[in-house]
């Protein structure tokens, strides 16, 4: 079974402030070398939509992946 | 529908700093809105001056921007004259508690049919930093360079002491909290009033080690007791806290329905 969850963040939108990353249960984001957020683990995720609702720039979206979807 | 359609897309992104929770706010204000399918034709925004007053214009709803404090004075003209369109009023702490206090109080005493966002960001963002009514004691801002000495608005009980009904606190880590305080507020019949705790990594946080969005939100975590864990706490313990929930929820006339029924069948 593939992964449950897709995240996507926004990058013309996303101003790095590392929310995201800092708060995430699952430590499922990470900095690049430049101090971008990079979307590291996907597998990890629960589907909290923490990082989603607390996106000060509204710019992450978490949503579920079908069954159909994750048989990769 | 989504909450996507509550933006001005094309307008993003925010002209917010990295890491400004008032943006939060509005995250939290536009998945309710969608959540309450609230009618765009029948809702009202009125914002004023600061960043917590700008990010309203970003909103997809009929918004109006009024001078800095006027908010509540423009809304209540808004409410009275069209008693059918639900009135918004989203702003920051200056604005709500500063310049615009004598609005604010006179909202609650009338109980007119208004939702008043307050983001709380302890400080004058837009203008550079200075102190707020609501900047903790210590604290440092422009105007406050050996620390904040005055005492800060505990804003929930000036809305509670003015006759607000309803009043509740919630801030910018606890975010289901903030949906669902929102809810409840927007589902209020009379003058509501929602406290969010925010952070402003640029003006409050440069000045006060925590220039790091993450390590502002995380001092909002830490500052932030629920009503039940506050009745467990000492005086002492509680100092330099905020409790979050409701504090008031109760009905009494309001006041468009009291001008409606003093002038009704009079032919005004
Ligand atoms: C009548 C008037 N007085 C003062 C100002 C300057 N001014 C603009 S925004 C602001 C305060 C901003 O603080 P706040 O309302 O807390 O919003 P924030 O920027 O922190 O979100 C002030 C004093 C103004 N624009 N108009
Ligand atoms: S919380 Fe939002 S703006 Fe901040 S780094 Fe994450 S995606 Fe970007
Ligand atoms: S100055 Fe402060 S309140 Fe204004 S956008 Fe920047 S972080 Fe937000």
């Amino acid at each position: 079974m593939g992964r449950s969850f897709h995240i996507e963040i926004n990058t013309k939108w996303c101003k790095n402030c590392g929310i995201c990353l800092a708060f995430c249960p699952q430590k499922v984001f990470t900095w690049d070398e430049k101090q971008r957020i990079v979307i590291s683990y996907p597998e990890k995720c629960t589907g909290c939509l923490l990082c989603e609702y607390r996106c000060p720039d509204l710019a992450i979206e978490v949503r579920k992946v079908e069954e159909e979807e994750s048989h990769e | 529908m989504s909450w996507k359609d509550y933006i001005k897309q094309n307008m993003f992104p925010l002209f917010t700093c990295s890491g400004c929770t008032h943006g939060t706010v509005t995250n939290a204000f536009v998945r309710v809105a969608d959540e309450l399918k609230l009618d765009k034709d029948k809702t009202v925004i009125v914002c004023a001056i600061g960043c917590a007053g700008r990010i309203p214009t970003f909103l997809d709803f009929p918004v109006l921007r009024v001078t800095h404090g006027r908010a509540l004075a423009f809304a209540t003209g808004i409410k009275l004259s069209r008693p059918d369109v639900k009135v918004i009023a989203l702003m920051g702490d200056g604005d709500a508690l500063a310049i615009g206090g004598n609005h604010f109080i006179h909202a609650a005493r009338r109980n007119i049919d208004i939702t008043a966002i307050v983001s709380r960001n302890e400080i004058y963002g837009m203008t550079g930093g200075q102190y707020a009514p609501t900047t903790p004691p210590g604290a440092r801002a422009t105007t406050a360079p050996y620390g904040m000495l005055e005492p800060a608005f505990d804003t929930c009980k000036v809305a509670e002491g003015a006759g607000a009904t309803y009043v509740a606190r919630s801030d910018a880590y606890h975010v289901q909290h903030l949906q669902r305080t929102l809810k409840a507020a927007l589902q209020h019949k009379g003058f509501a009033v929602v406290e969010v705790l925010t952070s402003c990594p640029t003006q409050f946080g440069r000045r006060n080690n925590l220039a790091d969005p993450a390590k502002m939100l995380e001092r909002i975590k830490e500052m932030t007791v629920t009503k039940a864990q506050a009745e467990k706490m000492t005086p002492e313990e509680l100092a330099g806290k905020f409790v979050i929930g409701e504090f008031v929820n109760t009905s009494r006339p309001e006041l468009t329905d009291i001008y409606a029924q003093a002038f009704a069948g009079m032919g005004v």
